[in-house]
């Protein structure tokens, strides 16, 4: 039993090494690009958009409704980042009712490099909005003395990103191989339904995490409280 | 008793230790959590999207405390380093 799908490797040619996470990764890229690119290559406005149209809309719309709730106003512009980030790590966990497919976020380096991503867009987002100057400003709030203190949750938060995904997808694919030698007939089946459901809020957690940091560091600082915080 | 025998002793007694107790706070946790959601949403069911995913973010955070307990005690079992050293050696 391995770990991560890292130890698989399929091709090995001096330092580069093609191993399942890659390969997985590549495969659903260009699964989600081709079925993007072929639903929008012809776009209808009129009466009848096609079913295929409808649903992209579904999503498209359910993820700029949400991001907008949590306190974006204007949630095209990061729609882009934080849409690929969902459907990514969904259809990731989506496709583990495939055989002979690892998920790549059980493995580290992905998450590491997602969790990445989020750490460097929110400083590029906030920067864009509000100006180098007023991004610097917000680590030396509400006290100087805090600077030291919001660097740290700045790093630890994109650790505790990665570890969480990982953790979660990894916990999914072991438990599974575990119950496979114990209990093999009826229970795996059950726990392969769970992993879908823990697959799928995940995907919820990291976009809406990552939306939550984006919101705060556009927000912090302003006089005019998020809406969403006064109605409340 | 050698080296390679104590370490696996302590590695996998230890593994079982860290996520039966780390699992232990989170749960406690989740449970307070879940049940003052339940009662927020019979209070105010129109808050219910607002509430709902306060919820599932504050889960998450509290779920990776477990995550972290668990994925060192898989790191102690499937791929512990002081083994490897005491089997290269």
């Amino acid at each position: 039993m391995h770990i991560t799908p890292d130890n698989t490797i399929f091709w090995e040619h001096g330092f580069f090494k093609l191993n399942a996470t890659i390969v997985w990764t590549w495969v659903l890229m260009i699964v989600l690009v081709v079925i993007s690119r072929l639903v929008t290559r012809k776009l209808r406005t009129d009466d009848h958009p096609g079913r295929w149209q409808v649903g992209l809309e579904i999503i498209v719309l359910g993820i700029q409704d949400q991001l907008k709730e949590i306190g974006l106003k204007h949630p095209r512009t990061y729609i882009g980042f934080i849409g690929s980030l969902f459907l990514f790590v969904a259809f990731a966990a989506l496709c583990t009712i495939f055989p002979f497919y690892e998920p790549p976020t059980s493995s580290l380096s992905t998450t590491a490099a997602l969790a990445f991503c989020v750490f460097l867009a929110v400083p590029y987002f906030a920067i864009s909005q509000r100006g180098w100057l007023n991004y610097i400003k917000t680590y030396l709030e509400p006290t100087p003395v805090m600077l030291p203190f919001n660097i740290i949750s700045e790093l630890s938060r994109t650790l505790a990103m990665a570890i969480r995904l990982f953790g979660n997808m990894m916990s999914g694919s072991m438990i599974l191989g575990i119950l496979l030698a114990i209990t093999p007939l009826f229970f795996p089946v059950i726990m392969s339904l769970l992993g879908l459901l823990t697959g799928i809020v995940q995907a919820y957690i990291i976009s809406i995490l990552a939306t939550v940091f984006i919101a705060a560091a556009l927000n912090s600082g302003d006089d005019e409280q998020p809406k969403n915080i006064q109605h409340g | 008793m050698d080296n390679t025998t104590l370490v696996a002793l302590i590695s996998i007694s230890v593994a079982g230790l860290t996520t039966g107790l780390g699992c232990i706070g989170p749960a406690l946790a989740e449970g307070r959590s879940v049940a003052n959601a339940m009662q927020s949403l019979a209070q105010q069911p129109d808050a219910a999207s607002t509430i709902t995913r306060t919820l599932f973010v504050g889960l998450a955070m509290i779920e990776s405390i477990a995550i972290y307990c668990f994925v060192i005690s898989m790191i102690l079992i499937f791929a512990n380093p002081f083994w490897n050293h005491f089997i290269a050696s």
